[in-house]
């Protein structure tokens, strides 16, 4: 019914999907899976109308279309429940479901609610949500909004003749087990009006649910297995299943750590809701990663460290002084680095230069009394642009148009030229081409050389297995498994994942 | 690569050809424009303006907006009035003790701006907007509505005391806005307030005191009401509740016109002085080529809109409030 054949797409420095077949019948639900960057939201986002595709046929009934845009998908039937709720809290439930399509209650320019109402309670009804159409929106449990938004796309159904795909973005990622149970209960039920595509971590539930699970892994279309047809650790081998190359990942440079010389001690930290009773030490010349999926608690981890939350309980040290008030400056002085995952926003502020973004976390070094010397700060910063070089015409030249890899280097070199010797690193290789990841890498074990810890939260398991020294496995914010990461003797993707998910 | 033409280049120079254009425009029409004396009634006209957009300058780059100024500049400069009398009403006989008070009180009311702001949680448009009217309001309680005069002929030199054919006044404000530009780029405050409108969450993440960065800017911004507040008082030689009027408009106005960004992170000091100098300009260009007044705002009011459409790029903006 819906297929897209050989679809092509192409970002600056990235393959993301790789001549890709997917194809849905009428009433199937099929499930979607692949590691964080495998290109599962480049394929929804081709499916429902966000990306136009460089290459290949996106096919309707055998009909051929193009979509400019998600509204024109949706006009074809297909409709998307977004993974960040997509309702606007301060409206009702009912003014949600038809926003933009108030026109057909509309008489002589008035809104005639009590119709908007019934409607709204028609559609609800689909999802079996007996609530009132006029409560405010904000007022409602994640799981209650999760089948709004379900009930808003199907809407569709009246408004449209033919098909209904409806694609579902990690629908139970906020739910508890009860209502995950529920959920799955109507989306069966729904299979009567409509098609899915279920895209989910949580591999058992996509195995429960779907009728045939698309795997996707660099790109690529690997497999497509039937329901029942494999187990979760044959799907997840397929999930990850290449060499990993040992020179990539800079393995020959993997120095054993100093273990006598302690820079952070965690001890029975907890922030509830997040993390619970977390403990690890970070030695000089390590580099620590902490793995697990979305949410399980590494970033959290890092925040704490960084002072951005204060934890409820436990005791956390840098270099043996305990420290008692949480913030970001405290941490900073202390010798913790950061650098976050989201660059544009928490890295480098676009709009300033290199040399004024690589003094911005220690400016107090270059001034007296808040005079700046912004001679020593250009000189530095010249020294940096050499050291790890980054292409930038000058120190003068505007953030903002660098390139990823290159914001990144200006990131780090914001940290050690300040003398940092703790680095927090969330996803430091995120959306880089492989030439700038490279780079990141080598500068992972110079860092190492120079006695930094480093604690690193990795875009792919293999990154993580090929740098670290130690990796602690962490699920639902608690600690689950350590393992020793030592040249030649490194664990696999398989003992990793086993304890992940 | 190097284009002359680049839209980066003439959002960087169009205030400074909007400026060159509207003095020849205003040449052309009455040569009488272009002459040392009208320059010198411009230079005095903005002279207070400059200093009071100069302290919004420092809030709008932050990204916060204050809307003090008036109510600042008219206690001050009431309060000033009082106490140089006070202080023996001459300058040689001690009244010079007046103006480092004035600039504390000034500060003073900047600080109670940030702190109401940053420690209440309370929108800085608002919070300043409320501080402006106790101002005003103080100002009248004080004065019970009369006028308060100064005369005397060493403080008032500021005006009548010419080089090369300007007042000195016009003398102190270069000499401030120069001081204006140093905190703003050698300074670490300076450098903070364009971290912060460029990116709060990042500044914050870089281990800046961002809250004490936003209170710093309210007292900067308050020393140079101040000083605006006195130079009112040198203009006209006296003072009264309603010394502040208009100066919201005008100076918001020049800061936007000249090329500072609303939303923060871009811009600066001699944005803000060509913005300044262009509005000076058209309120001047316009009684000498003999306009009606009355056309004056409506046109400042367009100008706003036009500066703002050519000066910014408005699609980095996801969207506006």
């Amino acid at each position: 019914m819906y297929q897209l054949k050989a679809v092509d797409k192409r970002f600056p420095g990235v393959h993301a999907l790789k001549t890709v077949d997917f194809e849905i019948s009428r009433g199937e639900i099929v499930g979607l899976v692949g590691e964080n960057g495998a290109g599962k939201s480049t394929l929804m986002k081709v499916i429902y109308g966000a990306y136009q595709p460089d290459g290949g046929t996106i096919a309707i009934d055998g009909k051929s279309v193009r979509f400019q845009n998600p509204r024109q998908a949706m006009e074809k039937g297909i409709g998307m429940v977004f993974q960040e709720q997509s309702l606007i809290p301060n409206l009702t439930v009912m003014e949600n479901i038809f926003l933009g399509y108030e026109q057909q209650f509309v008489r002589l320019g008035v809104i005639n609610w009590k119709a908007m109402s019934d409607a709204a309670k028609k559609q609800l009804a689909k999802v079996k949500l007996d609530i009132d159409p006029a409560t405010v929106t904000s007022a409602l449990s994640f799981a209650q909004r999760q089948l709004v938004e379900l009930a808003k796309v199907l809407t569709l159904e009246e408004r449209i003749d033919g098909d209904l795909v409806i694609l579902l973005d990690e629908p139970t990622s906020v739910l508890a087990e009860d209502e995950v149970k529920m959920l799955f209960t109507i989306v069966r039920d729904l299979t009567k009006r409509a098609s899915f595509i279920f895209v989910s971590h949580r591999m058992d539930e996509v195995m429960e649910l779907s009728d045939r699970i698309y795997v996707m892994k660099d790109g690529a279309v690997v497999d497509v297995v039937a329901h029942g047809a494999a187990t979760v650790e044959q799907i997840q081998h397929k999930m990850v299943g290449r060499s990993v190359d040992r020179e990539y990942y800079r393995e020959q440079r993997q120095k054993p750590y100093d273990a006598s010389m302690v820079l952070l001690e965690m001890d029975g930290i907890s922030l509830p809701g997040r993390i619970k009773d977390i403990s690890l030490k970070l030695h000089a010349g390590e580099v620590l990663c902490l793995v697990g999926t979305e949410g399980a608690g590494r970033e959290a981890i890092l925040r704490t460290i960084y002072g951005m939350r204060t934890p409820v309980s436990g005791t956390l040290k840098i270099k043996g002084n305990r420290i008692t008030a949480f913030n970001p400056r405290a941490a900073v002085a202390a010798g913790v680095g950061y650098v976050p995952r989201e660059r544009k926003v928490e890295g480098i502020v676009a709009g300033m230069t290199v040399y004024e973004n690589m003094t911005l976390s220690q400016m107090g070094r270059y001034a007296r009394a808040g005079v700046l010397n912004v001679a020593a700060e250009k000189t530095l910063a010249r020294d940096w642009i050499a050291r790890l070089s980054i292409k930038a015409h000058s120190e003068y030249a505007d953030c903002g148009n660098l390139s990823g890899g290159n914001q990144q280097k200006v990131v780090l070199s914001k940290w050690r030229s300040g003398g940092s010797d703790i680095m927090l690193l969330d996803h430091p290789t995120r959306g880089l081409d492989i030439g700038a990841k490279e780079d990141v890498y080598e500068m992972i074990r110079d860092m190492s050389d120079d006695g930094i810890g480093v604690i690193l939260v990795a875009d792919t398991l293999e990154e993580a297995i090929g740098l670290s020294h130690n990796i602690i496995v962490l699920k639902d914010g608690v600690i689950q498994q350590r393992f020793e990461c030592k040249p030649g003797a490194k664990p696999t993707l398989y003992d990793l994942l086993h304890y992940m998910i | 690569m190097q284009r002359i033409l680049s839209r980066e280049n003439v959002i960087r120079w169009a205030p400074l050809l909007v400026l060159v254009g509207l003095i020849i425009l205003f040449t052309a029409i009455n040569p009488a424009f272009f002459s040392q004396r009208n320059f010198a009634r411009i230079a005095i006209a903005a002279a207070p303006a400059l200093m009071v957009a100069i302290g919004v300058t420092f809030i709008i780059v932050m990204g916060s907006i204050d809307l003090s100024m008036e109510g600042t500049v008219g206690l001050t400069a009431v309060l000033f009035c009082f106490a140089f009398l006070a202080t023996g009403g001459t300058l040689a006989a001690g009244a010079w003790v007046a103006v480092p008070l004035i600039l504390v009180l000034g500060a003073i009311i900047g600080l109670v701006n940030g702190l109401v702001h940053v420690k209440l949680r309370i929108p800085s448009f608002m919070a300043s907007l409320a501080i402006g009217f106790v101002g005003t309001g103080a100002a009248v309680l004080i004065t019970g509505g009369d006028i308060v005069k100064i005369n005397d002929d060493t403080f008032r030199a500021l005006l009548t005391w010419r080089i090369a054919g300007f007042p000195l006044m016009v003398y102190v404000v270069a000499v401030l806005a120069l001081l204006a530009w140093f905190i703003q780029s050698h300074t670490i405050l300076g450098r903070n307030f364009y971290a912060v409108g460029g990116g709060e969450e990042l500044a914050h993440a870089s281990g800046l005191n961002v809250r004490r960065v936003r209170i710093l800017g309210f007292v900067l911004a308050g020393v140079f009401y101040a000083v605006a507040g006195i130079l009112q008082v040198a203009k006209l030689g006296q003072a009264e509740s309603v010394s502040g009027a208009n100066f919201m408009f005008i100076s918001i106005t020049s800061v936007v016109v000249g090329g500072v960004a609303l939303w923060g992170g871009i811009g600066g000091i001699w944005n803000t002085v060509v913005g300044v100098l262009i509005v000076n300009v058209i309120n001047n260009g316009m009684v000498v080529i003999g306009l009606p007044d009355y056309l004056q705002d409506g046109m400042l009011g367009l100008l706003v809109i036009v500066a703002v459409v050519l000066s910014t790029d408005r699609r980095s903006v996801s969207f506006v409030k």
